[in-house]
């Protein structure tokens, strides 16, 4: 038996991806959920907001790269983000303005609200294959690791490695900076708070003359940032095709009702549920069981549970199980 | 202009572009070959019929699906599952054992599902639930992979797959059918009755699920090896063209037997979709204006005032979206008909999921001869936009020099409007026109 090994190999493939992921998750979910508190709608153009932000670093990175700017050892898609993260506040804004806002003034429906945002996702998911096509796109420059797995050998004598990624480690750091920065600013600013309050009773808030419009703005604002910043941080760690950006709605979306829609705290445990059993669930446990369990009992095969083209079914399965059993999320979202 | 002869006109229109697809080229955006136009007329049948699927769900009850894609899948394979022959020793060597896995797996989530229901909530519930699913995984998978194994190593290089039961093709569209209304059953029972938004995120994974599992299912669908040569209904035009009382007939036709044998083909099918269709939208007519049909247009306008009423409305809502989902299966079913082969690679939820959102939507919800319409109709764009698209960026593009960079993406790139066209049709239609060309009376 060898627990330090054992450790190791497991925090190599299954913590530190898990973690990575589930911050970009989180993030993800937030925008998701806060729409949903706020306009009270499940906006499936999430996805595609996602990679439109993320396109636009893309494009400026390389523009950046051109002009031979770069941020050092950090990849120089962070000096784009920034533009980014404006060139997608302009264009949710203007999606508002010259779409939601109709229905709003309507009292539309939840569900018409959520047709009309497959509409805008249409929109924006051939915008972004029009401007830069369906493939797959890398932008990562910089330092490739912070730690080498044979450095890692090296310095501890272990048999097993550990490599952290620099995209790992900035998806980290910057969705703790992130995170933080939205809770003060929904807690302790008048704004924040003035959020919150629509959020819990619309009337009520229109009573004590919150400005609703201005309420609307500033969450399509946040949600801009937010999915800007999950997407560039996605696209740093994986890559970036519009395809896949998509498909993220289903983890997104269940990250956000396991943690219980319209719950800011809700989606960021979500995000971290979905992605640890994601990985741990498609995850090849042959290594770390043949360092923890004694010879005779070690696994013959590779010990995975689902192969990991199932990634989806393991979203699927927990936002089943917690639809079956508690509706309303971990942290009692607001829907029923 | 009364309401019948507007409607009417509309359905003309459609079938009047299908017949300039068949004869002219004018505009660069028609093809002028008639083999072309029944293609488009064929997958617009099928596209209807999807249509009349959603519109019973969406127009009927206001049931919102995003997973047509996966219903649709299922009926493809029921194709294959009905109509291929058995692969030989298949089922010796490890079909037995795989059947025996899926009802062991079956059998454990029916047990822990009788725990939950038969013992007292608490701690010792959930230990048993979780030791009964846990136990029974493991043997579901020592039973499962051998036999998949054994399967997928037959003839990988043509079969690798337990083929089917080899009963007659047409026999696969109403198990499609049947297979799709399984899965809708299982979807509805968790996500029904909850909030409308969680039936569409519940469909949307269950379709990506189903695209998932035929993909990597090499046992059941070969995968992305795709089952090619499926049977069917009608003869092949080689064999048309091999006998001589057909090449005679296309002569005296003024044809040549090649043409003559294609289009040939694709009338068969256009007759037998133009059945198909037509009993579907008589059963919808029919449901729509019974005790039953109101019955759902009620719950759909008031749930609450339905529910005083007595009418049990998650229950309604499960029977609809099962006949819902049905009909997408029955059309899946076809479609992989149509095409005689499998390929669970392409299907791609923007064309197979939104699309048909876009025809309803555009048709006429709650009216089905509005979806018929709309499947027809936005079938048709949906081949043409991108010639057309094509000729919109050359026109734009013509004043810049012949090897501009912008040029050349934009002309690369125009096949990507087909998306934003479409994003742009469904909001201007909801936004201006929300009850579509044919409106709901």
């Amino acid at each position: 038996m060898d627990f330090l090994n054992a450790f190791v190999a497991l925090s190599n493939f299954v913590l530190i991806p898990g973690i990575a992921y589930g911050s970009q998750l989180a993030l993800g979910a937030l925008g998701v959920t806060l729409i949903y508190g706020i306009l009270r709608f499940s906006n499936f153009a999430h996805g595609d907001t996602m990679a439109f932000g993320t396109m636009v670093t893309i494009l400026f990175t390389w523009l950046f790269q051109s002009w031979g700017i770069s941020a050092g050892p950090l990849p120089t898609a962070l000096l784009a983000l920034p533009i980014g993260i404006v060139f997608t506040m302009a264009l949710v804004v203007v999606t508002d303005r010259a779409v939601f806002k109709f229905y709003r003034e309507q009292k539309a429906k939840p569900v018409v609200f959520v047709m009309v945002s497959l509409g805008v996702m249409f929109m924006m998911n051939g915008l972004v294959r029009f401007i830069i096509g369906p493939g797959d796109q890398r932008f990562g420059d910089g330092e490739r690791f912070i730690i080498k797995a044979r450095a890692f050998k090296n310095m501890t004598g272990l048999d097993e490695g550990l490599a952290i990624k620099t995209s790992q480690g900035i998806t980290v750091i910057t969705a703790i900076i992130v995170v933080a920065l939205l809770f003060w600013f929904l807690n302790k600013t008048r704004t924040g708070k003035s959020m919150r309050a629509y959020s819990d009773n619309e009337d009520l808030a229109l009573l004590s003359g919150i400005n609703p419009e201005r309420v609307v703005i500033i969450t399509w604002l946040i949600v801009a940032a937010l999915a800007t910043i999950a997407g560039t941080l996605y696209g740093l760690d994986k890559s970036f095709k519009p395809f896949t950006y998509f498909q993220l709605l289903l983890p997104i979306f269940a990250a956000a009702i396991v943690g219980g829609l319209g719950s800011p705290l809700g989606a960021i445990a979500g995000g971290f549920v979905i992605a640890m059993s994601e990985v741990m669930i498609t995850y090849a446990w042959k290594k770390v069981g043949g360092y923890i369990l004694p010879e005779s009992l070690a696994p013959d095969g590779l010990a995975q549970l689902l192969s990991t083209d199932y990634k989806f079914a393991v979203s699927f399965a927990i936002l089943v199980i917690v639809l079956l059993f508690k509706p309303t999320g971990i942290f009692k979202g607001k829907a029923v | 202009m009364s309401d019948t002869l507007k409607h009417t006109l509309l359905f003309v229109g459609v079938g009047l572009l299908l017949v300039l697809e068949g004869t002219t080229t004018a505009f660069g955006v028609f093809s002028g070959s008639w083999n072309s136009s029944l293609t488009i007329l064929n997958m617009g049948l099928i596209s209807a019929i999807m249509a009349l699927g959603v519109n019973l769900q969406w127009g009927f009850a206001g049931l919102f699906n995003v997973g047509i894609m996966g219903f649709t899948a299922l009926g493809g394979l029921a194709v294959v599952l009905t109509s291929m022959s058995p692969t030989p020793g298949a089922w010796e060597a490890g079909g037995q054992q795989i059947l025996l896995a899926l009802v062991l797996g079956a059998a454990t989530i029916g047990l822990a599902i009788l725990a939950y229901q038969k013992m007292t909530a608490g701690l010792a519930r959930t230990a048993a639930m979780l030791a009964i699913l846990i136990v029974g995984f493991v043997i579901y998978r020592a039973v499962l992979d051998p036999g998949v194994e054994a399967v997928e190593g037959i003839n990988a290089a043509l079969e690798g797959n337990i083929g089917g039961l080899g009963l007659p093709v047409l026999m696969a569209w109403p198990l499609g059918g049947l297979l799709a209304a399984g899965v809708a059953w299982l979807i509805g029972k968790t996500a029904l009755g909850l909030r409308s938004d969680y039936l569409a995120i519940a469909t949307l994974g269950i379709a990506e699920i189903i695209i998932a599992v035929l993909k990597n299912e090499d046992w059941l669908s070969r995968g992305v090896k795709n089952v090619v040569g499926l049977p069917r209904p009608l003869p092949y035009e080689v064999d048309l063209q091999a006998d001589p009382a057909f090449v005679e007939k296309a002569a005296s036709w003024g044809l040549d037997a090649t043409t003559a044998s294609t289009i040939y083909v694709k009338l068969g099918y256009s007759a037998l979709f133009a059945i198909v269709l037509l009993v579907l939208l008589w059963m919808a007519q029919m449901a729509l204006k019974s005790p039953w049909g109101r019955m759902m247009r009620a719950i759909r306008d008031n749930e609450v005032a339905a529910n005083a009423m007595g009418k049990h409305v998650t229950r309604r809502h499960l029977q609809i979206f099962i006949l819902g989902s049905a009909i997408c299966g029955v059309a899946g079913a076809m479609m992989t008909t149509l095409d005689s082969q499998l390929t669970p690679g392409t299907y791609n939820p923007l064309r197979f999921t939104f699309l048909i959102w876009v025809m309803v939507i555009v048709g006429g919800s709650g009216n089905n001869f509005g979806a018929v319409l709309g499947g027809l109709l936005v079938w048709f764009l949906w081949i043409k936009v991108e010639p057309l698209g094509v000729l919109v960026i050359e026109m734009i593009t013509s004043g810049m020099a012949e090897d501009s960079g912008l040029r050349a993406h934009l002309l690369e790139s125009a096949a990507h409007m087909r998306l934003f066209t479409m994003g742009l049709i469904l909001l201007l239609v909801l936004r201006f026109s929300p009850r579509g060309l044919i409106p709901e009376k």
